[in-house]
């Protein structure tokens, strides 16, 4: 199943608000909430090393995590 | 019992003498959602759950271990020789009064660990579901700790860590899935 890996939206903005408001926040979604069970002959990772690299033996399980910029709410 | 490996799961390379990143990575020590209450909480479950997810705690639990070592490393290796100057600067002043440089169970505000922090309620469902949130507050603060960090190696080891997490989540959601299933039932995949 495809999903994105990070979700967007938009907080309700006071004129009142001290601080410079983030219009755009985002928050993740990695894989595992959308995998289910996990189906049997899931395609591995070329090499070993990749995997391990990775973290995970399946690129369908891999979510990769950037710092993110604050106030865009988007990697940086 | 276990055999150990005298390796850490994952390489951990610091670029940077950083004390103030220690202080914050000490959450993942000895913090609530942390290495070692997730070990010890997987690790003490076992006994009371289903045989089939047993093994899987056991792995998760064992691996946990694996990466307490990991945190601690890291810990070490940014303050290793740090000045009582220099750990005063990243607001380790207490920290130090206390322990030196030594590691110490304790949240990234100096909170000691505590065993409330895992639960055993003995109901499986509830168990499980506890240890699914549990790694979905580790995956979290793992993402808020990338966010402080500049230091392009440790980030990569702690991205490592970061989507071990995401996998147990998996197989903890997969366990929930085995606990629910109803007798007779045919799986679809």
């Amino acid at each position: 199943m495809s999903h994105t890996n990070t979700k967007y939206y938009y907080p309700y903005i006071s004129p009142n608000d001290p601080c410079k408001p983030i219009v755009k926040k985002s928050y993740p979604t990695p894989p595992q909430l959308y995998l289910g069970f996990q189906p049997p002959n899931l395609q591995q990772f070329e090499t070993a090393k990749e995997a391990l690299y990775a973290g995970t033996l399946w690129p369908a399980l891999y979510s990769r995590y950037d710092k993110v910029d604050p106030m865009r709410g988007e990697d940086l | 019992m276990w055999y150990y490996e005298k390796k850490l799961q994952y390489p951990v390379k610091v670029r940077e003498c950083n004390p103030r990143l220690a202080k914050y990575l000490i959450e993942q020590y000895g913090g609530a959602d942390g290495e070692l209450s997730a070990a010890l909480r997987y690790l003490n479950q076992r006994y009371t759950i289903p045989g089939k997810v047993i093994g899987l705690l056991n792995d998760i639990g064992t691996e946990e271990f694996a990466h307490l070592e990991m945190i601690a490393t890291m810990i070490y290796k940014l303050t290793k020789d740090a000045t009582p100057e220099m750990l005063k600067e990243a607001g380790l002043a207490p920290h130090y009064v206390n322990h030196d440089s030594a590691l110490f169970f304790h949240n990234s505000a100096g909170n000691p660990w505590t065993a409330e922090y895992i639960q055993s309620k003995g109901d499986p469902i509830a168990d499980i579901y506890e240890d699914i949130a549990a790694e979905e507050k580790a995956r979290a603060t793992y993402q808020w700790i990338i966010n402080m960090s500049d230091d392009p190696e440790l980030n990569d080891s702690l991205r490592f860590l970061r989507e071990r997490e995401i996998v147990h989540s998996q197989r903890f959601r997969e366990a929930a899935e085995i606990l629910k299933e109803e007798r007779d039932k045919k799986i679809f995949f």
